[in-house]
């Protein structure tokens, strides 16, 4: 029978098939691009801009006045087409994908890799280059394989200080940079339903790590709660007896903190191998780990104490910064020494504030630690908000308390 | 498509992060990109670009969606890049720039010898060796017969 993939995308896997894009995003790295290749198509104005989102989150607020003149660009093409526009500081767009602008069911594209994080939802969502991009703004719909589908079989249920973090980790690690490259992941089990929306966005995110198209959770009573507080009543989606080209079983009693080693995402160790690696800086944040869970929970383990490294805080989005700010959070984490900084993807792709130093080592809560891509010459880990937590009181790698 | 052009060997896993760095991305001028393509892997690849065919490792092109990345290779004169497998939005943006991508298992690359390749019969010939290479879809060899996305849709009109 049909995987989530195949009944939402109407097709089997292999074949090929053209469909409309219910959703259709950019930022303000990837837009420019896009503009310029829409314009060069010959057209002014996209087909559908009720369905089009732009976000500016790569490099928000601006660096300098190049961005700033290419931003304000792409700013003005948005607002004349009636675009859905989100400004610097509004924050990622992954994120602000998951305040409500992403149902089950759908079919979601962003020009960008991480796309694949709306799949939490139960929707197609999946990442495309800027020409692609332009090509859907200009007709509204792509092409597309539909991706056969290897399922993530989740049994028992997380216990001590780890968490979905150390779960995507495992995974990609299991499964490889290329383990599941032209598919789709689909996590199940009893083990999955258990897991908080929160705690799936991070799982779907980290889908393209293992080269994925997309990954997916289906629709289900955790999911209507959660999008129900953004006004939106959906249907639930039942599994039905999916055929899958390949099936991993993971018990989650099993998952320990781990830390994905430089500069390999899947190069995973257990957090107490490293324990004692200096640190120059510690990131929580990004579209991975930047919502208001994650933030609430770094800063109920650091409260009252301080930090020793430099530690920067970027909430994913306004909403996180807000409700940060209303519940006592932002006070705790400026109070231990942290840095915060403004909604958006702050040093995580290095082209901003946060940018690291030739030969320092850092920790962060973000999906990729490619060779120089938060700072040429640096090293850095990737953990989970209760590692990052332990290790910026430690001032070094430190594997996080059992609660 | 055809052609011949002395090869370039790269490794697997070969990032996009890498074929061109965060840190060219803040313009929109091509030869920014041509002339510090690959700079992180080794500053003195770019200029041998001209005229090449990229043998590279499996997973050519993961991480992030940034379409300079083909761009760059393209601008700095890359006539193709073979690999036995391609992260998929690269494999995209590649055909979409007009940048042909042949994925073809087992090829051998020695540094500057010659490596031939057809899209139209689909092979890649090495060493005096010939690979078949997997073909490509309808869609995908339009687009790329088109010269790109922007060419196939301005065709279209
Ligand atoms: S937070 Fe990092 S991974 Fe996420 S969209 Fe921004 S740059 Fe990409």
């Amino acid at each position: 029978m049909t995987t989530l993939s195949e009944r939402i995308l109407g097709a089997c896997a292999g074949e090929y098939v053209d469909r409309l894009v219910d959703r259709a995003f950019a930022h303000d790295g990837t837009g420019v691009l896009a503009l310029e290749a829409f314009r060069e198509m010959g057209r002014t104005v996209p087909a559908f801009p009720e369905r089009i989102s732009i976000f500016f989150d790569h490099l928000a607020p601006a660096n300098n006045s190049q961005t700033a003149t290419l931003q304000a660009e792409l700013r003005d093409f948005a607002i004349e087409c009636g675009l859905h526009f989100s400004d610097v500081g509004e924050g990622i767009c992954h994120q602000l994908m998951s305040e409500g602008r992403a149902l089950p069911g759908e079919i979601v594209v962003g020009a960008d890799s991480h796309s694949c994080t709306a799949g939490a939802f139960g929707a197609f969502a999946t990442g495309v280059g800027a020409t692609d991009m332009a090509a859907i703004w200009a007709g509204g719909s792509t092409w597309f394989r539909v991706p056969e589908t290897t399922a993530i079989q989740l049994e028992g249920s997380l216990t001590g200080a780890a968490e979905a973090k150390d779960l995507a980790l495992t995974y990609v690690g299991r499964l490889g940079m290329d383990g599941a490259t032209y598919r789709a992941l689909e996590f199940t089990g009893e083990g999955a339903s258990a897991i908080a929306m929160e705690g799936r966005l991070t799982l779907t995110n980290m889908a393209i790590e293992a080269g994925a198209k997309t990954g997916l959770f289906y629709a289900d009573n955790i999911t209507r709660r959660y999008l129900a507080e953004y006004g939106h009543d959906v249907t639930m989606q039942v599994p039905r007896d999916p055929d899958y080209a390949q099936e991993m079983v993971i018990n989650l009693d099993d998952i320990v903190p781990v830390l994905s080693i430089p500069h390999r995402v899947d190069t995973i160790a257990d957090v107490t191998d490293y324990e004692g690696t200096p640190l120059d800086q510690v990131f929580v944040g990004t579209c991975t780990n930047g919502r208001y869970s994650d933030i609430e929970r770094f800063a109920a383990l650091i409260r009252g104490k301080k930090v020793k490294t430099r530690t920067i805080v970027v909430p994913a989005s306004r909403d996180v910064l807000l409700r940060a700010g209303r519940t006592g959070v932002l006070t705790d984490l400026i109070e231990a020494g942290c840095i915060v900084g403004p909604p958006g993807c702050g040093p995580c792709l290095g082209m901003h504030m946060g940018v690291l130093g030739e030969g320092e080592v850092a920790l962060s809560t973000a999906n990729r630690n490619f060779r120089n891509r938060m700072g040429v010459g640096a090293e850095y880990y990737l953990g989970s908000v209760a590692t990052a937590a332990a290790s910026a009181l430690a001032g070094g790698i430190c594997a996080p308390e059992v609660p | 498509m055809e052609g011949t052009g002395h090869a370039v060997c790269l490794g697997p896993d070969i990032d996009t992060d890498i074929i061109i760095a965060g840190r060219y991305l803040r313009t929109k001028d091509r030869s920014v990109w041509a002339e510090h393509v690959l700079e992180d892997l080794d500053p003195a690849l770019a200029p041998r670009l001209r005229g090449a065919v990229i043998v590279a490792g499996r997973n050519m092109g993961c991480g992030s969606s940034r379409e300079q990345a083909p761009v760059a290779l393209k601008e700095a004169g890359v006539l193709a890049v073979i690999a036995p497998s391609f992260a998929r939005i690269f494999f995209r943006n590649a055909i979409n720039v007009g940048l042909p991508v042949i994925e073809c298992d087992g090829v051998p690359c020695t540094a500057g010898e010659p490596v031939a390749f057809s899209l139209d019969e689909g092979w890649v010939k090495a060493g005096g060796v010939r690979y078949n290479a997997r073909p490509l879809s309808v869609r995908m060899q339009e687009i790329l017969d088109a010269g790109g996305l922007v060419n196939y849709w301005r065709a279209k009109e």
